[in-house]
């Protein structure tokens, strides 16, 4: 049984050009797939299709399966507005890139982590800030109480994206998309973010779709990886094979680009 | 690891104990000094809010330090002195790390990449007469040009027409995107009509065509995709070979440094916490924070 | 040659014709042709009561005669003139004063930029009528009080658009490699910042020209504006209000001049802007 099946996507745009081409994946509860592909490649649109949250005048077609514990399975696509609305944020949610876009620039965190936990928990009063504090605490943020009480601006970026990942897990979602989530951070941030993201997963059991244009990063996240290009899947496998040994001609260019300069890493003086 | 002196004979560009600050705000960049020698590029490396544009900034003569000084050939870099100047602008050129806001999308490519010559007058300058910048600048940029490039030195001759000088200019775009890998067509278009690889290309080719000794980049290759990465990363690497271009790098991209740039100083918070060769700091980091970056590279499983 | 193209170079997108260009220039021609006819032969002077009062369209009188008794075309005609003065005129004015000053604020630091900031809001809460009334008080009321009242109301909003233009056009990092190329400030300002907000600025001035027009109307109708006999096509639209249901020609000709006129500079300058942007069009 799947978490997410999807069958012969494609996304088409207004003027009637393939974005996405024939693609199709499939994901287990606790499985993690990482989808890599260069600008254009189709990748955040495929997560936008997943959600039903495409860009108005594009149209999906083939098949988004979707079935999440505790809740009927569901064809994503054609689906009413309000059938999405039940899934998204339970069945599947989604972290961005860029985490100052992500949250309400006039909200305090607090309150912005605190509104699914409402949803989802039915809390109220003391108990919801309580929550929401935790929830703060639980993607390691110091001083969670501070952060709450900050507006996204007053904080860091990496701290951004944490406020980011604790709503979405807030929610309690089977399947958690991260678009490129560590992107926009410094190196180092990043580093962290990605072990959080990963401690975090395992811990609940989620299952992750992550994608993103490095493969070094994705290699540090997830098992499984389907390499993306002009909208199609070039390539699919497990993390190692692709990067040890790739079979297409674009992987083996991927991977090479990728070797040059981890390699340069490696060629220092001890 | 030794402690560069910023008076060092030989520096092309050099910061001596630089400071900077905005009214009223912490510092940006306290003490910090470093030199650029030709043939060594130096890679600038640290996350955001290190300070790594501000010093960009001041290299580029764009803003002046609130303490401390840049050095260009060994003097003052001081920008009022009209002759200075121009020698400053035509030794040490610039590449922006976004190839879609450091094109003007209403001039054409040939337009934009000659902008350097008509405004540092180098058309003109071999118009009149100059013959040995001149003739040096041909003969290392024209070599490789088509077979077809006029002789150096007759070209402008004294009095030249305005004719002849835009032949001289259109001669010397035509032999810049070539060396950056673009065909001489390209000339004619515009931005939009190029990928971000080429628009970055077509920076480069900015940069190069009044033949500096330095180019300053300023993350020349995070906006782009791996694959391009990698053909930008060795453009520039036979630039540097080819030209004895130095490339003085700010990047937060422990790898593509590691390519391209002998030299690395780590900054942190406005600081230069760690300087030296390339592979000997990223080999054996001493400082914490150093150390801290080198560990959070991200990684490929190794082939073993 | 160093290194291989990656990708082929896109191609440009199929250019558009310049349609709306043509039909805006046919439209706007029109008027100025009829405006500059104005000038050497009306069918009747623009006193001549003869025909009697609101006659209706006939061999004499092509389109009937007003509520005093003028040939309604022979006061189109020169109202055609005078709507291009006024229209022309202030827009002339504040386009210049307004690019000038918004010129000026997007370059100043900041404490001069907020001087600047602050008397454009200043200026654009100042009711035209209101300086419109000081003109006239000082220079009494004639076309030119006019022109220059609307063409100050303008030039602030001109002002304003300009400097927002100019700030972003200076935070682009193509005007910092022309400094780093030595381009001097002045030719930035020409080569640079000017050729990227003027198709932006000229779409602003063309909406501000059919303001203007509708403008000297409301002047005119208080007496701030042209006096009599030649009097603008506001003016009579005001005037032909109390007629309009027994003869609506005199509110309805000069109305669909004015639409014809506003519909004919926008196109004009939706089709300058078109052409003007490299996106649009195909390289040889």
């Amino acid at each position: 049984m799947s978490l997410l099946d999807v069958t012969g996507l494609s996304v088409h745009a207004p003027d009637g050009r393939a974005l996405v081409r024939d693609l199709s994946f499939s994901i287990g509860p606790g499985d993690r797939l990482g989808l890599i592909g260069e600008s254009g490649s189709g990748k955040s649109l495929t997560a936008l299709a997943v959600m039903g949250l495409l860009p108005p005048g594009m149209t999906a077609s083939g098949s988004v399966l979707l079935d999440a514990p505790g809740l009927p399975a569901t064809e994503v696509i054609g689906a009413p507005a309000r059938r999405l609305n039940q899934l998204r944020g339970r069945a599947a949610t989604v972290v961005f890139q860029e985490p100052l876009t992500a949250l309400d620039p006039l909200m305090r965190v607090g309150r912005q982590v605190a509104e699914p936990l409402r949803r989802r928990r039915g809390l109220r009063g003391a108990a919801l800030r309580e929550a929401a504090v935790a929830a703060l605490a639980e993607v390691r943020l110091g001083e969670p109480e501070r952060i709450a009480r900050a507006y996204p601006h007053e904080i860091s970026g990496g701290q951004r994206q944490r406020v980011a990942i604790a709503m979405a897990l807030a929610c309690e979602p089977a399947l958690l998309i991260a678009d490129e989530p560590t992107t926009a951070l410094d190196v180092s941030v990043q580093a962290d973010v990605l072990s959080l993201l990963a401690s975090l997963i395992s811990a609940r059991g989620m299952a992750l779709l992550f994608i993103t244009h490095d493969l070094a990063v994705v290699a540090g996240v997830t098992d499984r990886v389907v390499v993306l290009r002009d909208g199609a899947a070039v390539e699919s496998g497990t993390v190692r094979d692709i990067v040890t040994a790739p079979r297409e001609p674009y992987t083996r260019d991927l991977v090479a680009s990728a070797r040059v300069f981890d390699e340069a890493l490696s060629r220092r003086k001890p | 690891m030794s402690p560069v002196d910023p008076a060092d004979a030989g520096a092309v560009l050099a910061a001596r104990d630089v400071h900077f600050a905005y009214r009223r705000s912490a510092p940006v960049l306290t003490g910090v000094s470093f030199a650029v020698t030709p043939g060594r590029s130096l890679a600038l490396v640290g996350e955001s809010g290190a300070g790594k544009t501000t010093l960009l900034r001041l290299l580029l003569g764009l803003a002046r330090p609130t303490g401390g000084t840049i050095l260009f050939d060994g003097r003052d870099l001081d920008l009022r002195d009209r002759a200075r100047r121009l020698e400053f602008r035509r030794g040490v050129q610039t590449v922006f790390q976004d190839p879609y806001s450091s094109l003007d999308p209403r001039q054409r490519v040939s337009r934009i990449v000659a902008e350097p010559l008509r405004s540092l007058g180098l058309g003109i300058h071999a118009a009149s007469g100059d013959a040995d910048a001149f003739g040096g600048a041909s003969a290392s940029g024209g070599a490789r040009a088509s077979g077809g490039a006029r002789a150096s030195g007759g070209a402008g001759g004294r009095g030249a027409s305005r004719a002849e000088r835009r032949v001289e200019i259109r001669r010397r775009v035509t032999a810049a995107l070539d060396s950056v890998g673009l065909p001489a067509d390209a000339a004619d278009r515009y931005p939009h009509e190029f990928s971000g690889g080429q628009r970055q290309r077509v920076a480069i080719a900015r940069a190069i065509v009044c033949e500096p000794r330095v180019l300053l980049a300023d993350e020349p290759v995070s906006a782009l995709d791996v694959t391009t990465r990698v053909r930008i990363v060795d453009l520039l690497a036979e630039l540097k070979r080819e030209r004895g271009l130095t490339v003085v790098m700010v990047s937060h991209d422990l790898g593509v440094v590691a390519t391209i740039c002998e030299d690395i100083a780590v900054l942190e918070r406005g600081r230069i916490v760690e300087r030296g060769e390339t592979d000997a700091v990223l080999g054996s980091p001493t400082h914490p924070y150093t150390r801290r970056l080198v560990d959070s590279a991200p990684r490929l499983p190794s082939l073993g | 040659m160093s290194a291989v193209i990656q990708a082929p170079i896109r191609p440009a997108v199929r250019r558009r014709r310049p349609v709306t260009l043509a039909v805006g220039c046919v439209l706007a021609g029109v008027i100025v042709a009829v405006a500059v006819v104005s000038l050497f032969w009306l069918p009747y002077p623009p006193s001549d009561v003869s025909g009697g009062r609101l006659a209706g369209p006939g061999a004499g009188h092509l389109l009937g005669t007003d509520k005093l008794g003028r040939d309604l075309l022979t006061q189109l005609m020169i109202g055609a003139r005078i709507a291009l003065a006024v229209g022309c005129g202030s827009i002339a004015l504040g386009g210049i004063l307004g690019v000038a000053a918004g010129l000026a604020a997007g370059f100043a630091t900041r404490w001069l930029d907020d001087t600047i900031a602050a008397a454009l809001d200043i200026l654009i809460a100042f009711p035209v009528l209101l300086v419109a009334m000081l003109l006239v008080a000082a220079r009494g009321a004639s076309l030119s009080s006019a022109i220059v009242a609307i063409g100050l109301g303008s030039s602030a909003i001109v002002a304003r658009l300009t400097r927002v233009l100019v700030k972003r056009i200076l935070a682009q990092d193509f005007v910092t490699a022309a400094r780093t190329s030595g381009t001097s400030w002045p030719r930035i300002v020409l080569e640079h910042v000017l050729p990227n907000i003027w198709p932006t600025l000229v779409v602003n001035l063309a909406l501000q020209l059919g303001v203007a027009v509708l403008a000297e109307a409301s002047l005119s109708y208080l007496g701030l504006g042209a006096p009599p006999p030649n009097e603008s096509w506001g003016r009579m639209l005001q005037e032909a209000q109390a007629t309009v249901l027994t003869a609506p020609l005199g509110a309805i000709a000069p109305g669909v001049l004015l639409i014809l006129l506003v519909i004919g500079v926008n196109l004009i300058a939706d089709g300058l802007r078109d052409v003007a942007d490299p996106t649009r069009r195909r390289s040889r």
